[in-house]
């Protein structure tokens, strides 16, 4: 990694006649690369601890005038002042070394360089070539083993071409937590390993394939399916979560072949998860909106454009309208909607929660998140991380390996409030304080933080009311951070964007007069609306009840709230701008096509509030952004945005994003002292049915089971062993699942919120610390 | 970790000794080899059932502990037999005899390397060097020295093995225990039989007995 | 006078001599009494001046090593006796501990003492049922006698001993292998630094020592550095034990000063098997360059041999008369390191792989000469390219055998196949045994 930390004590040395300064502590492999020197490599990975395994990197070393007696791999040895070091370049016991490590590798990998998915992008191959001998001595036998080996639904395993470098076990142990891959056999036969019953289910193991410095580890999505030269890559951001993570996708001939992780060493570093790596084949769906649909007669046809924006002006114009966002915009697009709520229907009633959410937490937002900057390096630097209504292997897997790699390094404290003790939690080393959902607020009060704390509070401490509350007050009395971690990439975008009903781009109050003719001031308008605008519920409560008579959505599931009045939908006018089928689109009366994330430009704000922009992956599309979509809609109600493109809602955006007036003032909420003898606790996991993760069977196929988890004691109550069949039920509905017996609390059952046959909220209506009922059996 | 074993599958004294084993130790993970020995001593070799209790019993990764499993010899993949027999080819003995007699048993017993006889009595291994080289050529059998052997007295060996004889190692208890009982002992379990058979053969003892003009 | 000096080996021919009764019928754990009233530094300081050197080959200073141990620094320590006795050729602790387990115990005691070590381990090889009996019992029985556990002899001292036994795995005798097979790992070399003194077992500051050089603690404290000083070279101090085998014709344990000779050896041992002419040894197991009949003078100490070539290693003399095919003998080496390859780094777990292949062509006479200057390139490749010193043991047969034998090696190559009888070679062909 490139040297974050301020280093004081600095080294000098001597690489093939060339003298460098770095810190102490730099390997000399990294040392020679501040020369621009490379020294060949393979297990050497910047990221994963030195094993010096391969040999590949071998140089010959002199300190103070005295020879190491033999070449020294440069990926283990630290700098020290005097030292001169000689690389293949002005060695010939390195160049030789290097060679006959080079011929050894070779002896036992296969030459299917032709139809190999490395072939290309191959670190042997290229080092080979460049550091190699000209021809194999070998006449003999080479190893061969039985090939493929799916060692997960996901990941493929050639043992024959695996060079033992170790570093996907290296990654799986130490990254991720997950070493359910580990190196087998002995000698020649070593080879890595999963045990037969058990797969690689790691929620990362798609870094493996990407580290793999050989074809040995290949994904199923990709295996066999292009060549790198043929491929289009371009610098991308993921739209799964607010992690923000660097990524590039690759495509060829308009379809996305590949998503692999970017190299950020601020944000993911060089890693991402699965679901950001593999989840994109719901772009290329074949029930994509293609053009433009109008309802007649009840059912939705095609129309052309010119049609459909008739018709939707025609159904909004001069209506009380809301508008509902989604959290999965872009800051542009997030943007557009918010102006476009102003400008061109004249209401605040817009809101990008398109999930359970709370009045305490819209004041939370306004008060101590929009415009805050709480950063991956605060972690770095913390004394203590307290994990609140968030399970962030679950809900922001970077946020996950940051953490955990603070506790690997220098056990940084962790305290996590949760009602079930995870394994997520477990590799982190936590210090679990288990709650009853509902409840967080008094375990978050006994923490004693200081200012070098943060607190990680997830999206869904907005179900257990006066926890944001108390995170506000422990936050005020010890100077710790508050780290807002929604689940979704567009939420904090959303928010600065002012995509909700109580603030105007850059977190300015609709509340504060001048901020509001600030904003008018920007826009051309002479004034904008001051009521408070609704929440989602209420703006869908509005329309069941008629008080709201038009609706502009885009890209919400109804589900994902809780207990939406879906009858509003039905009686209003809806203008959908969506990507393919919803629920949404099944009532709407106009519906718009807008195009996929890697269909158009744009940028997406991290829970660190850290812009992270990207380019169109895919060259060629007929798709366009929601902000040109809302661009027509709103020349088409004679209110124009002012812009139609992504950089010219980026420029204006940024002229707003910042307010140095005051923020909302927050009120604290009292926390409820109503129990439920038997609670739900419920969140969603990073695999399950996620509109986004369709059509990819294989990365589906890792996906944690959806079971109900109760503790032992519980499950005696009922007479259950594990894989018994128990029943959850509320007023509104029942589901079923096996039971697994885990680490929850008493009396508590939790449930995955979105898992294949546990749809939580859309199933039972209940949010988290809600009364339910559960019994053994159907 | 799916598919953990219900516990009902191991009786008692098992689990009650994987977990004095652990007790050994400052840290649980170093049991993993005295308990895979444990594994083998129950089961004849390292069994699913038994990479799965210990993964378990250490709060390891099946494949963590397969991993170990896999990477020492004496871990077998294949059921012993219940007396395994090991022949050293290593150099030394394999110069003095040692091939002579490996090929002598396989074909005495019609099988091959890391087989074992249809009877189950019997399974064969090539070994490396025992550290008996003093008395080459070396056969050990379930881990005890039958030293100085020829081709005759090791299928000699093998039929009294097979018929159930027992017969004594030269260095070693009374009688050669079972592939099972052996392999408790090297678990760690002291099945009381220290002091059976002789503190020392002659070549240990050749040097001692010149100094004191005993021998020549 | 015979230059023999029985000290390990002194009561071995007594029936109990393995017992805690035998034992101390001769002064056994009176050297625990001794060595417990003394400050625990002087007892590193004791073992200092004695000159004591590690017997497991490499020869390191066995003091100076106790004495990098950080003292005062509120962690555990450690002692770990290497006892995984594995090295081919190498057979001189297993009939020590068969014969005489408690002298390990009481050194394991005095060195945990002095090194402020509360928990020590004896990494056992897991291929000897009754030597890993003996050990148990012995250990059973020092508890039982107050000699472990809590408050020794009452002066405070706590010492827990645990008995680890291996499962096959040559390289766990490589000592930072063995702390990881030790921890529950796969016995795979960790890098160094951090040295084992400073990270060792569970990453506390610990010994590894060979069980010899533990075992030659007690008589040192008896008799005092300066006796111990006293015996062997100017820098191979004291006694050890020699192993010989092969073609000779009393093969067995000879314990001497360092410094004896093979030529001296051989005459004890009743010369080489009559009738045949020493070819080639190794003077100190399978890893030590070979050595021929130009070597029977060479001092067997550390440094002698080391000027003359090869290391003196674990004094592993592996005696080979004219009728062994070099070849042979070095294949089957080679096939050895294939097998015990950790398979960690690559020069060794693809360079055995590929030399056996070539070795194994040369053996049926397929090949060139060419060949034996790819053998020796290779070897090149490999020793000092590797992680730990299994690479280097791999390529030192090889290196050597061609440097005195390259004759032989081409043999195979006019003869196709090997020109010699492996029958003769064997035990039973001088015998009246026949198969």
């Amino acid at each position: 990694m490139t040297a974050v930390q301020p280093q004081t004590d600095q080294i000098t040395l001597t690489i093939d006649g060339f003298e460098v300064t770095v810190p102490k502590g730099t390997l000399v492999i990294r040392a020679a690369e501040q020369l621009g020197i490379q020294v060949p490599r393979f297990c050497d990975h910047p990221l994963l601890s030195p094993v010096g395994a391969c040999r590949q990197c071998l140089v010959y070393i002199e300190i103070n005038g005295r020879a190491f007696p033999k070449p020294q791999a440069s990926c283990t040895i630290p700098v020290e002042n005097g030292m001169v070091v000689k690389t293949q370049l002005t060695s010939d016991v390195a160049q030789k070394a290097q060679e006959g490590v080079m011929e050894f590798l070779l002896v036992n990998h296969p030459l299917d360089c032709p139809v190999c998915d490395k072939g290309g992008e191959c670190p042997l191959q290229n080092q080979a070539m460049s550091n190699g001998r000209g021809e194999s001595r070998f006449e003999g036998k080479k190893r061969t083993f039985e090939k493929p080996i799916h060692i997960s639904s996901q990941v493929l395993l050639d043992r024959e071409r695996c060079i033992l470098c170790a570093r996907c076990t290296r990654f799986s142990k130490e990254i991720a937590g997950d070493p359910f891959i580990d190196m087998g056999e002995r000698g020649a036969l070593q080879q890595v390993s999963i045990y037969e019953k058990d797969p690689f289910d790691s929620y990362f193991s798609g870094n493996t394939v990407q580290i793999c410095p050989v074809g040995a580890l290949t994904g199923s999505a990709y295996r066999f399916r292009s060549r790198p030269f043929d491929l289009i890559s371009t610098p991308s951001v993921c739209e799964h979560c607010a992690s923000g993570c660097s990524m590039r996708t690759d495509v060829r001939r308009n379809k996305t072949l590949r998503r692999l992780a970017g190299n950020d060493p601020e944000v993911n570093e060089e890693w991402n998860c699965d679901k950001g790596r593999w989840a994109f084949q719901y772009t290329m769906a074949k029930d994509r909106i293609a053009v433009p649909l109008i309802r007649e007669n009840g059912v939705l046809r095609e129309a052309s454009w010119p049609e459909a924006l008739a018709a939707a002006a025609a159904g909004l114009k001069g209506k009380k309208a809301g508008v509902l966002v989604g959290g999965r915009t872009t800051v542009e697009d997030a943007y557009a909607y918010a102006k476009f709520s102003r400008v061109a229907l004249g209401t605040n009633d817009i809101d990008f929660r398109s999930r359970p959410h709370s009045a305490e937490e819209r004041n939370f937002l306004a008060s101590h998140v929009v415009g805050s900057a709480v950063r991956y390096s605060d972690i770095d630097q913390a004394d203590h991380v307290v994990l609140v209504g968030i399970e962030p292997e679950e809900e922001s897997p970077i946020v996950f390996l940051r953490i955990r790699k603070q506790v690997r390094q220098r056990g940084l404290v962790v305290t996590a409030i949760a009602p079930w003790q995870t394994r997520g939690f477990k590799k982190l080393d936590a210090k679990y304080v288990g709650v009853v959902p509902g409840t967080e607020a008094s375990a978050i009060a006994q923490l004693a933080l200081t200012s070098a704390s943060v607190i990680v509070v997830g999206e869904r401490l907005c179900e257990s009311a006066g926890a944001l509350s108390a995170v506000a007050e422990l936050a005020s009395k010890s100077g710790a951070k508050i780290a807002w971690v929604p689940r979704r990439a567009g939420e904090r975008g959303a928010l600065e964007a002012g995509a909700i009903g109580n603030l105007l781009p850059g977190g300015r109050p609709i509340s504060d007069a001048a901020a509001r003719v600030d904003v008018a001031a920007a826009w051309s308008v002479e004034s904008l609306p001051s009521a408070i605008g609704l929440d989602s519920t209420a703006i869908l409560a509005g329309a069941a009840s008629g008080a709201i008579e038009a609706l502009v959505v885009g890209g919400v599931d109804p589900f994902d709230m809780h207990a939406p009045e879906i009858a509003g939908l039905d009686k209003a006018f809806v203008l959908s701008l969506e990507m393919r089928p919803s629920a949404i689109t099944e009532r709407a009366d106009v519906v718009l096509p807008i195009a996929a994330v890697v269909e158009k430009s744009g940028s997406f704000m991290s829970w660190e509030g850290r812009v992270r922009a990207f380019e169109q992956s895919v060259p060629e599309t007929p798709h366009h952004s929601d902000l040109y979509v809302l661009s027509l809609v709103a020349e088409a109600l004679g209110a124009p945005l002012g812009f139609s493109t992504v950089k010219g809602a980026a420029k204006e955006f940024g002229t707003l994003a910042k307010w140095d007036g005051a923020r909302e003032s927050f009120t604290a909420t009292t926390a409820s002292t109503a129990a439920s003898s038997t609670a739900l606790a419920t969140w969603r996991q990073l695999l399950d049915n996620g509109t986004l993760q369709i059509n990819e069977p294989n990365l589906a196929g890792t996906a944690r089971a959806a079971v109900a988890r109760i503790n032992a004691a519980f499950a005696k109550s009922l007479a259950v062993v594990n894989g018994d069949l128990i029943t959850i039920s509320t007023d509104r509905g029942a589901l079923s699942l096996n039971v697994e017996i885990s680490d929850v609390v008493d009396n508590v059952v939790w449930l995955p919120r979105n898992g294949v046959g546990s749809q939580s909220l859309r199933m039972l209506g209940a949010l988290n610390g809600a009364e339910v009922k559960v019994r053994k059996g159907l | 970790m799916s598919l953990t074993p219900t516990p009902n599958q191991f009786d008692e004294n098992f689990l009650s000794r994987l977990d004095a084993i652990i007790a050994r130790y400052p840290r649980s993970r170093s049991a993993i080899m005295p308990m895979l020995h444990l594994v083998q001593a129950r089961d004849g070799y390292v069994t699913p059932e038994g990479i799965e209790v210990i993964a378990e019993k250490l709060d390891l990764t099946t494949a963590e502990v397969h991993a170990v499993a896999s990477f020492y010899t004496q871990y077998r993949k294949t059921p012993a037999g219940e007396y395994h027999v090991g022949v050293c080819t290593n150099t030394l003995c394999a110069i003095m005899g040692g091939d002579e007699i490996f090929a002598g048993l396989e074909n005495h017993l019609g099988i091959e390397n890391n087989e074992r006889t249809a009877d189950g009595k019997v399974s064969l291994e090539h070994i490396e060097c025992n550290a008996a080289c003093d008395y080459a050529p070396v056969v050990m059998v379930n881990w005890e020295f039958f030293d100085n052997q020829t081709v005759a007295s090791a299928k000699t060996l093998v039929d009294d093995l097979r018929a159930g004889k027992k017969p004594a190692p030269t260095r070693g208890p009374n009688s050669v225990p079972t592939f099972k009982e052996a392999s408790e002992v090297l678990a760690g379990f002291n099945d009381g039989r220290a002091n059976e058979g002789v503190q020392a053969g002659e070549p240990t003892l050749l040097g001692l007995k010149i100094a004191k003009g005993e021998r020549k | 006078m015979t230059k023999l000096t029985p000290v390990l080996s002194a009561h071995w021919d007594e029936k109990d001599s393995h017992t805690l009764a035998g034992y101390q019928r001769h002064g056994g754990y009176n050297s625990v009494k001794k060595a417990l009233a003394m400050d625990p530094d002087a007892v590193i300081q004791t073992v200092k001046d004695s000159g004591l050197r590690g017997r497991g080959g490499a020869g390191f200073p066995t003091g100076n090593k106790w004495g990098f141990i950080p003292q005062g620094d509120n962690k555990d320590h450690y002692l770990v006796v290497n006892a995984d006795e594995s090295e081919p050729g190498t057979c001189k602790d297993t009939p020590l501990l068969l014969a005489n387990p408690h002298v390990l115990v009481e050194g394991v005691i005095i060195a945990s003492y002095a090194i402020r070590a509360k928990h020590a381990f004896i990494y056992i090889r897991g291929e000897v049922t009754h030597v890993t009996r003996r050990l148990l019992q012995a250990i059973d029985d020092a508890y039982k006698a107050g000699f472990l556990g809590k408050n020794i002899l009452g002066t405070g001292f706590d010492l827990e001993l645990t008995l680890h036994i291996g499962a096959g795995a040559y390289i766990c005798g490589e000592e930072t292998a063995l702390l990881d097979s030790l921890e529950g790992f796969r016995g795979q070399p960790r890098l160094r630094p951090p040295f084992p003194a400073i990270a060792g077992l569970y990453a506390r500051p610990t010994v590894v020592n060979n069980v010899e050089s533990i075992a030659s603690v007690p008589a040192i404290i008896e008799k005092g550095a300066e006796w111990f000083a006293s015996l062997g070279t100017e820098k191979s101090k004291g006694f050890t034990l020699y192993s010989l085998s092969g073609h000779v014709n009393n093969p067995g344990q000879f314990e001497a000063p360092l410094g004896i000779t093979l030529r001296e050896l051989l005459d004890l041992a009743g010369g080489i098997r009559t009738g045949h002419t020493l070819k080639f040894w190794t003077p100190g197991g399978s890893s030590t360059p070979i050595f021929t009949d130009a070597h029977l003078d060479t001092p067997l100490d550390y440094e002698s041999v080391s000027a003359a070539g090869s290391m003196l290693g674990t004094k592993a003399l592996q005696i080979f008369d004219e009728t062994t095919c070099v070849l042979r003998a070095v294949l089957r080496w080679t096939e050895f390191y294939k097998h015990e390859s950790c398979g960690k780094c690559t020069p060794c777990r693809e360079g055995t792989w590929w030399l056996v292949q070539i070795l194994r062509d040369l053996e049926n006479g397929k090949g060139s000469e060419a060949d034996l200057a790819k053998l020796l390139d290779l070897c090149d490749n490999l020793l000092g390219r590797s992680f730990c010193a299994l690479g280097d043991g791999a390529a030192s047969p090889i290196m050597s055998s061609i440097k005195y034998f390259r004759d032989e090696y081409l043999a195979h190559l006019t003869h196709g196949g090997c020109p010699f009888d492996p029958v003769a070679s064997t035990l039973f062909a001088s015998s009246k045994v026949g198969a």
